[in-house]
């Protein structure tokens, strides 16, 4: 091991675990957004576009993310549409996970008994009322640690930046190891930033899946402590 | 049509694909606080019957009048009808991530724009009534089955419906808890509540109720005064359902 050799890579991993996590940051978001428009085709029953949806789900879940960053960077083009290497990155991250917190959704809609919309109904509330006051908070509770697995999931995708030409983590370590064949450092420091990066996230997720579990709504006793 | 009667229908089928009727030429009317027990086997199609009245299930034929207005005519508004009749679910259906507050006033201030402070003051007054000022800001499932009901009931009446639903209310609680829960029933009823009441309690029903309905495979079969009901019922059908509320000791 050459300790000074790690030590001088150190600043240029930080710097592609910066833009990792930017990019991870960006398409978590896109996916939540895709993930909760589907959710909202699919409650409605939105004519073609829910049928739209259930394509683009199926598609995105059974294609690999490389398969669909090269389409983007590679095949788009051809047709004149020509996008910057982080565009891609986070819009082919974001079109992956979309289809992952979609089926989040649906899972934490499915959990909620049909019986609390009737009441919500007989009170005389809309569906869209029903929709966003009365379903959304309790199935968003319930997929809670569905989306924190997503999340994590969608942190450890953006290892195949690098085909579309981005200095991410993997992109730097694979550099070194071209550059000067001290392939343990590279692939030692690799594991520790993507460690550093995903090992708080999964804790914090552990943290919030807990409290769901046992608190549910109104055990207060639980979530603070008391 | 009389002017007092407040709901009125006439012929109403309600049918699956291939299956038989659920319910069956049902012709039924009630008048202003009036309160109407409806009795019955499990599976005849009370509960049907009183979805439907809130349209909760949409029918196969015939009309649903809500004083002298037909409600099965125009699906846009549904919103406003189903203001007007009130419905108490066998299991609650409070809405478990609000207070109690939250939950009745929600609809109130989302659907009717009420003021928020008289609306405050109305839920404190109605949850007084049905002794739960100290659960105010407790979540459902902090409450016992019994205290959950009668906050489904404040629920529903902070809409000032003209008529309420009540569907098997009591069929989820322990015994102890249902009188707690018929006594809220009796006293809306002394206070001249229109009510149609579906129920499995039968010293209750016989208790609250100016009118029982009997139903049986999707029809009703008999409808008498309670008094004569439970005395002396005229079909054979009742006579063997209200048979089995008797227990005799054997030998």
């Amino acid at each position: 091991m050459d300790i000074e050799f790690i030590r001088e890579s150190i600043p240029l991993y930080a710097e592609a675990a910066v833009l990792t996590l930017r990019l991870a940051l960006l398409g978590i978001l896109g996916s939540g957004a895709i993930g909760f428009i589907c959710c909202l085709l699919r409650t409605f029953r939105v004519p073609v576009l829910k049928q739209a949806a259930e394509v683009y789900i199926e598609l995105s879940r059974n294609t690999p993310l490389l398969v669909q960053l090269f389409f983007l960077y590679f095949g788009l083009p051809r047709i004149g549409v020509v996008l910057s290497s982080e565009v891609c990155a986070v819009v082919g991250l974001s079109f992956l996970g979309g289809s992952y917190m979609a089926e989040a959704f649906r899972s934490g809609m499915e959990a909620v008994p049909v019986s609390q919309g009737e009441a919500g109904l007989s009170l005389g509330m809309s569906r869209h009322q029903v929709f966003f006051y009365i379903l959304l908070p309790q199935a968003a509770a319930t997929s809670i640690p569905v989306f924190g697995a997503n999340i994590i999931f969608l942190i450890k995708e953006t290892s195949v930046f690098s085909a579309v030409a981005l200095a991410d983590l993997v992109f730097v370590a694979k550099d070194f190891i071209g550059m000067t064949y001290r392939t343990d450092e590279a692939l030692l420091l690799l594991v520790i930033f993507y460690l550093i990066l995903i090992l708080p996230v999964s804790a914090v997720c552990a943290l919030i899946e807990r409290r769901v579990r046992y608190a549910q709504f109104g055990n207060r006793s639980i979530v603070s402590g008391e | 049509m009389k002017e007092k009667q407040i709901l009125q229908i006439e012929h109403l089928e309600k049918s699956y694909d291939g299956h038989p009727s659920v319910l069956r030429d049902i012709n039924f009317s009630m008048e202003k606080g009036e309160v109407v027990v409806v009795l019955g086997p499990s599976g005849c199609g009370k509960s049907t019957f009183l979805r439907c009245i809130n349209l909760l299930e949409p029918v196969s034929g015939g009309r649903i009048y809500l004083n002298g207005q037909d409600i099965l005519s125009g699906q846009k508004e549904s919103s406003r009808i189903r203001q007007e009749i009130g419905m108490v679910f066998q299991n609650y259906e409070l809405f478990p991530h609000m207070t109690i507050l939250e939950n009745v006033m929600l609809a109130p201030l989302l659907v009717q724009k009420r003021d928020r402070k008289q609306t405050v003051e109305e839920a404190g007054e109605l949850l007084a009534r049905v002794g739960l000022s100290e659960k105010q800001t407790s979540y459902p499932r902090q409450l016992s089955g019994g205290q959950k009901q009668r906050a489904a009931i404040v629920r529903a009446l902070m809409m000032r419906p003209k008529v309420l639903l009540l569907d098997e209310i009591t069929a989820a609680l322990d015994p102890e808890m249902v009188r707690e829960v018929l006594q809220v029933v009796l006293e809306l009823a002394r206070d001249g509540m229109t009510m149609l009441i579906v129920t499995h309690e039968m010293e209750f029903a016989r208790a609250v109720a100016d009118r029982v309905i009997f139903m049986d495979k999707g029809a009703i079969v008999e409808e008498q005064k309670p008094e004569d009901f439970f005395s002396c019922p005229k079909t054979d059908r009742a006579k063997r359902f209200l048979n089995m509320f008797h227990y005799e000791a054997l030998g």
